[in-house]
């Protein structure tokens, strides 16, 4: 399984800035080994967000995000206590999912 | 016309050319493997339905201008455009151009920030999509002293 994502979200006046950090490896596939053999590619192919349940946003990432993943948005109408979650997915299927308060 | 047996053939070949690649066709539906794989600006757009993007003042997009680790150069796009429907970031010198895509929904600033890897010296862009295919796009250029792809 995966590390834990770290989510911070901010409000700041009637919106909130959420970052997030990812930990995923992000093999792009076009990288070899030292025996020449190309390494698969192993990358996030997808992101969800929502804020209180509803989702506020998808993504769609190749594999030329960088490793461990950074991510920025900004949530209309979020105020502190309100719950962010962020989900991935990657190509091989794994998924992990993360909540945080808004602050 | 494709006949039944021209179609099995087809998807035989297409399975061979994934298996090769060691792409399996293992992604999941949403993911629109057409706009990934595309090699230029152009048929990254295209596989999303848009329009060929028009330069605008009213798509922002914040890069450096030297990047001196390219497996890592912050980027962000933003823009005050309405009826967005999504923003792409592309990098024009990597193996595949399309790096993410961000879909805006009402409850979310167009305004991401992210971090991409970029092979070599080249132009970023920054393509915003309205609902009805318009596209529009701002670049910039990021040198590259130590590239992000291969090893």
């Amino acid at each position: 399984m995966a590390d834990p994502m770290r989510i911070r979200a901010q409000a700041s006046g009637d919106k909130a800035v959420v970052r997030v950090l990812m930990s995923h490896e992000m093999e792009t596939g076009q990288r070899k080994d030292s025996a020449g053999k190309t390494i698969p590619a192993w990358h996030i192919i997808d992101v969800t967000a929502t804020h209180n349940g509803k989702q506020v946003l998808s993504a769609e990432w190749g594999p030329s995000v960088s490793k461990n993943p950074f991510l920025q948005f900004t949530i209309k109408g979020a105020k502190a206590g309100d719950k962010v979650a962020v989900t991935w997915k990657d190509n091989r299927g794994e998924t992990r999912t993360d909540e945080a308060t808004v602050s | 016309m494709q006949n039944r047996r021209e179609t099995l053939k087809q998807s035989l070949a297409d399975a061979g050319l994934l298996g090769a690649t060691g792409l399996f066709p293992q992604y999941a539906l949403a993911f629109n493997k057409p706009a990934f794989d595309a090699k230029t600006i152009a048929d990254a757009l295209k596989a999303y339905g848009a329009a060929a993007p028009a330069e605008s003042k009213e798509v922002t997009l914040t890069a450096p201008d030297i990047a001196e680790n390219g497996a890592v150069v912050p980027v962000a796009a933003a823009t005050t455009l309405p009826g967005i429907k999504s923003i792409l970031l592309l990098v024009e010198k990597n193996p595949n151009a399309l790096s993410a895509k961000f879909d805006v929904s009402d409850a979310v600033e167009a305004n991401f920030a992210t971090r991409v890897k970029m092979g070599q010296t080249s132009d970023v862009y920054a393509v915003a999509v309205t609902a009805d295919g318009k596209a529009f796009y701002a670049k910039k250029e990021v040198k590259v002293t130590l590239g992000g792809c291969g090893g």
